[in-house]
């Protein structure tokens, strides 16, 4: 059923930290290592050892950089997979019916054998969460590990989607945003997590935490930095004399 | 986005097919028998040709018959279901025009709506997608239909009405163009929004996620051939809609040549919107392109 439910029980989803993350990749790998394996189709990859390598990840790291108007660029890393949206276009773009979204925990999920491949799912996201698996025909996506969080033959500690789980610097954060009192509604509130694209009206369930400012880089940057200047403006005995030599060999100096 | 020769070829063709459809079914000729036939083999072959090649973009194509169901929230469902409509109700009436010599009118005009509702339903599928900011205007169903109106005259010799159909298509493929070159502009999506960091600076795509391509940058980032765009732009507007007028407005005597002429105006036309085609999808951004910098 490709209609979105008016409301859902409870909202599961995914706090990302930018402050935090490191841009290690990790989550990527862990995610694609174990949806590869578990629900639906695996993960393919189209020339892997090749020139050309190309795959399936539901789970993607760019880095960006902002340069402020003063001050010194900062770069960001910035993890990327299915925001779960509320208002999902991926949803009800569905022709079969195979994309869903959960009432129980807002979790959306593609019924894969129901699945064409007609991609419009993937033309609807603007977030690039979805990404036809080139062997299958079939779209992937995050399923929020739904397969890990409810396992009971997992211990309890493991169930996390994958990404959280092995995050090194706990940059990922998993919970329930529909609760005010979650640990992560709260991380939320107080660190001032944002949407991706608002104006797409998609109402992501997945908050993203802004970085934390920096400290302000001094001109200065130590105490000893005046007594370690250079004495000698001018060269003088023989590397004045190769300073100057090596200027009039034509090509100029940079 | 990725020009698909499939999607391609499925808009031109069974827009030109549904259009045809439309006039038939208004009794515009007013054909029996064997012209009858002539008429509807035409109208199906585009129109059914261009179902079919629609099916080859499909990861499953055996599983197309689940596309009925959605009807109720997806456009592409409603276009399947639309064209099936079409396609019978016009089968009907074609059957009676062509065996029994009568137009079964009321049928018709029901027929004809389903075929311009499917074109429509057809131009939904874009015009809903508020990530690809170039086909999310009103622009769009409004060229759809047109081109749909006016290739169904110039297939159906609507001698009267093709010239006026052709320039009121003309005129909104330059409202669509002029209106699109400005889309991504003014929909506020930026790197900016897209990161959530736009307020902190200049945000610049540093490095992408991985050394390769993949299937976004395939399928939505299709920058080659751009470059072309505005030479693309004035052969396909020459060919849909200039050359066509001339040839059908220029006074010839016998009935031969004028047929040739209307002939070649239809080639013209059919080639001048599969190029416009073309250029519909490569030059539509999507959004997701700005993740990495790209557009």
């Amino acid at each position: 059923m490709t209609q979105l439910p008016q409301s859902t029980e409870r909202k599961m989803g995914l706090v990302i930290d930018l402050d935090t993350c490191v841009g290690c990749h990790a989550c990527v790998i862990s995610c694609k290592g174990w949806n590869t394996e578990n629900y639906g189709a695996p993960l393919s990859d189209q020339d892997a050892y090749g020139a050309n390598p190309s795959g399936t990840f539901l789970n993607r790291v760019h880095s960006y950089e902002v340069q402020p108007e003063q001050g010194h660029a900062q770069l960001i890393h910035f993890p990327k997979s299915c925001l779960h949206c509320e208002d999902a276009p991926c949803v009800t773009v569905c022709p079969t019916g195979a994309s869903y979204k959960r009432v129980e925990d807002g979790i959306v999920l593609v019924n894969e054998s129901d699945c064409i491949g007609c991609g419009l799912c993937a033309w609807s996201c603007p977030y690039g969460a979805r990404e036809l698996d080139q062997a299958e025909g079939v779209m992937k996506k995050c399923t929020l590990c739904v397969d890990r969080i409810y396992n009971e033959n997992l211990p309890e500690v493991d169930r996390v989607p994958s990404c959280v789980r092995t995050c090194p610097a706990g940059a990922r954060h998993f919970g329930d945003l529909g609760d005010p009192d979650s640990d992560v509604s709260k991380l939320v509130a107080d660190r001032g997590g944002m949407d991706l694209m608002p104006e797409m009206g998609t109402k992501p369930v997945n908050k993203y935490l802004p970085p934390r400012p920096k400290d302000q880089v001094e001109e200065q940057i130590d105490i000893l930095a005046p007594l370690l200047a250079p004495v000698a403006e001018e060269s003088k005995g023989f590397l004045g004399w190769l300073d100057k030599a090596l200027d009039k060999i034509p090509g100029g100096a940079n | 986005m990725h020009p698909a020769p499939s999607v391609i070829i499925f808009t031109t063709f069974s827009g030109l097919g549904f259009g045809l459809l439309f006039f038939l079914g208004l009794g515009q000729p007013p054909v029996t028998g064997f012209v009858a036939f002539v008429f509807y083999a035409i109208a199906y072959a585009l129109a059914v040709g261009g179902l079919l090649a629609s099916t080859f973009h499909l990861g499953h194509p055996e599983r197309a018959w689940k596309a009925f169901s959605q009807w109720k929230s997806s456009w592409l469902s409603r276009e399947g279901v639309c064209a099936v409509a079409a396609l019978i109700i016009m089968g009907l009436y074609a059957l009676g025009a062509v065996f029994l010599q009568s137009h079964w009118t009321l049928l018709g005009w029901v027929g004809a709506i389903l075929s311009l509702a499917t074109v429509f339903t057809t131009s939904m599928i874009y015009t809903q997608l508020k990530t690809i900011p170039r086909w999310n205007m009103n622009l769009t169903p409004a060229m759809f239909l047109s081109f749909s109106l006016a290739g169904g005259a110039l297939l159906s010799g609507a001698e009267t009405l093709a010239p006026w159909l052709l320039a009121i298509a003309g005129a909104i493929q330059l409202a669509y163009w002029a209106k699109g070159d400005q889309a991504l502009a003014s929909s506020g999506t930026n790197l900016g929004t897209a990161t959530g960091l736009g307020d902190r600076g200049t945000v610049r795509a540093f490095e992408p996620p991985h050394t390769g391509t993949n299937y976004l940058l395939r399928e939505f980032v299709h920058v080659v051939g751009r470059k072309h765009a505005q030479k693309l732009r004035v052969i396909s507007f020459v060919l849909a809609f200039v050359l066509p007028l001339l040839l059908i407005l220029t006074p010839v005597a016998g009935v031969a040549i004028k047929h040739v002429f209307a002939l070649l105006a239809v080639l013209s036309h059919l080639t001048g919107v599969v190029v416009s085609r073309w250029l519909f999808f490569a030059q539509a951004e999507h959004v997701v392109g700005l993740y990495y910098g790209k557009r």
